[in-house]
């Protein structure tokens, strides 16, 4: 990963540990092997409810079913209307987040000064910075409000998948444009000075050579922006509304998976209920999306780790 | 890094045609709305908490009625709780990274699991924290969920992976040598990383920490799950005392019909805001003054 070098490859490591050297050497480790027990729990925690939601709706009919109704009589639970509600507000965030996420990072990489870079890169990691609340205020006050109404003239309600998805955009321009920079300036310098040996001027040599070249990288940035979008709550749970709506309206509400747990949380469903387990169904298939987000993102970034 | 700014051979006479002028008109564009948006949301709430920047905001505990209602036992909650969660995250993340960073043996296949593990656990969504704490206080009887400990746990358990991954990178960016002439002169392992790599790599450590208890004090999600969102009118006064926290205070504001209600979330975030930021800004300022260049 940093140097290839180790302490391993040096004789200076003695050749037996002392007793006291080894407990803490222990102590360590288990604390490191302590973040294994908290994916463990994570999936226990859901998977034993979630079972027993199974138990009792089969898993196809969750799955595929195009109504969310798990309150009403009689009770319907097909997840569909939650997930293109997720699909609707991710997409929105990712067309907001990757063209303004990249162009900062080409921007601070590849044209910035080793100064300015490090005035400006703290202020665009700011916006990580704030509480998801205060942006899913900002969204139904001042995004649905004045802009997309008053501004826009557009006809949309308190909740829209449009104005959650605006502002959970720029939520996810950091983790994109922080990613993205690091994958730029991994890519060799001897890289661009061929490129402009050859005569190719900075932008050629940014579009052309630097950026397929960090490629992987970039990918992986935007594929941890779409896993933050999918499990992004309050924003949603705020400005997106509780309706469960399979809309093609992007300015209709809509309730996205997190939005159902944040909100059926709110409720007092009894431990046990079938109400309860509900969410935890909910919740285990928010873990395995996000899952396998996260681990298409995490192969990507040691693609471009080992080619460099 | 090195880029390519630093050399000689640039392009820049190629860089005059409308094309390239163009291009870097769109990335100064896209770096600017950020700001922008920074700039506009800021403004946007603090104008909409004109009027409660007042000292009942402080002392005043929430009220049905919005004229009489402060966020105290939301301030003191989030106080409270953060601080335990720090004390809970920060030696255990601290300590993993360490056995990471300076012990394991990269090549073990325990050793690639814990850290396929963490990275896939800094992007798990917060909510499920949530969940997992739910499982956890359940398991262990809790009657009332809602209570600093389990805010607390919960809270540490999502920022862990994060102090982790922070302490990782600053322990890295030590030099081998130090550990080497360390080693050399005699010193135990232990002894090398708590003398030297440690407090060689504290100004980054801390850094990372200060961001990642910051991220604790803004979370709100998780503490849904738990029932945070209740009426609290008294201060958190023992681990096991119920609690409510500020992001909790300002959603429930938010999503409150009154008109008054929203210019009291608008203010509390405010409050948050200022905490969070200066809270940044310190971190910024131990990384670019104290953050040895090797």
């Amino acid at each position: 990963m940093n140097s290839s070098v180790k302490i391993d490859d040096f004789s200076l490591r003695s050749s037996s540990l002392r007793i006291g050297e080894r407990i803490i050497r222990g102590t360590l480790f288990a604390a490191s092997a302590f973040s294994v027990l908290i994916t463990i729990g994570i999936v226990w925690s859901l998977l034993v409810p979630a079972l027993e939601f199974f138990r009792q709706v089969p898993v196809m009919d969750f799955l595929t079913g195009t109504r969310w109704a798990p309150r009403f009589k009689p009770a319907s639970f097909g997840v569909l209307p939650l997930i293109v509600g997720t699909l609707w507000t991710t997409t929105i965030a990712l067309i907001v987040a990757v063209p303004f996420g990249l162009g900062s990072a080409m921007y601070l990489s590849e044209y910035a000064s080793d100064k300015t870079r490090r005035r400006l890169k703290p202020v665009v990691e700011l916006l990580a910075g704030i509480p998801t609340v205060v942006y899913g205020f900002f969204a139904i006050e001042f995004v649905t409000r004045v802009v997309l109404k008053d501004w826009m003239g557009l006809d949309v309600g308190t909740f829209s998948v449009l104005s959650a998805g605006l502002v959970m955009g720029v939520m996810i321009i950091p983790t994109v444009a922080s990613l993205s920079e690091d994958a730029l300036s991994a890519v060799p310098l001897a890289m661009r000075q061929g490129s402009f040996a050859l005569g190719a001027n900075k932008m050629q040599t940014t579009l052309r050579v630097v950026f397929p070249a960090a490629f992987s990288g970039i990918a992986a940035a935007v594929v941890l922006g779409i896993s933050r979008a999918v499990g992004e709550t309050m924003i949603v749970a705020l400005a997106a509304g509780n309706k469960p709506n399979i809309s093609s309206n992007p300015l209709e509400g809509a309730q996205t998976m997190t939005g159902f747990i944040a909100n059926a949380a709110l409720g007092d469903s009894r431990v046990g209920s079938l109400e309860y387990d509900t969410l935890f169904a909910v919740g285990l298939l928010l873990f395995m999306s996000t899952l396998i987000i996260n681990f298409i993102s995490i192969r990507l970034v040691r693609r471009y780790r080992e080619a460099y | 890094m090195t880029t390519a700014a630093n050399w000689s051979i640039e392009g820049k006479n190629h860089e005059r045609n409308f094309k390239s002028i163009m291009f870097l008109g769109l990335l100064w564009l896209s770096l600017f709305v950020a700001f922008l948006f920074l700039i506009i949301l800021l403004v946007t709430t603090a104008m909409n908490g004109m009027g409660r920047y007042d000292i009942r905001l402080f002392t005043d505990y929430n009220n049905t009625t919005p004229a009489d209602a402060g966020a105290r036992a939301a301030i003191l909650g989030s106080l409270f709780v953060v601080t335990v969660t720090a004390f809970m995250a920060i030696p255990i993340g601290i300590a993993a990274a360490v056995y990471l960073e300076e012990f394991a043996d990269r090549t073990k296949w325990y050793n690639k699991l814990i850290e396929l593990n963490i990275q896939n656990l800094a992007a798990v969504p917060a909510i499920l924290y949530g969940m997992l704490t739910l499982g956890i206080l359940t398991l262990l009887g809790l009657k009332n969920k809602n209570v600093v400990i389990g805010g607390s746990l919960a809270l540490a358990l999502l920022i862990l992976p994060v102090v982790i991954l922070t302490t990782r990178e600053a322990l890295r960016a030590v030099p081998q040598e130090i550990r080497d002439g360390s080693l050399a002169l005699g010193a135990t392992e232990v002894q090398t990383v708590t003398k030297q790599t440690l407090p060689a790599a504290i100004p980054g450590i801390a850094t990372g920490t200060i961001l990642a208890v910051s991220r604790a004090i803004g979370e709100a999600a998780p503490l849904l799950l738990l029932g945070a969102l209740v009426f609290i009118t008294y201060d958190p006064n023992g681990l096991f005392a119920g609690f409510t926290t500020m992001p909790i205070q300002i959603f429930s504001w938010t999503s409150a019909a009154q008109d008054e209600f929203k210019q009291l979330a608008a203010a509390t975030s405010m409050l948050l805001l200022v905490i969070l930021l200066s809270m940044n800004g310190v971190a910024i300022f131990i990384r670019n003054k104290f953050a040895k260049r090797w």
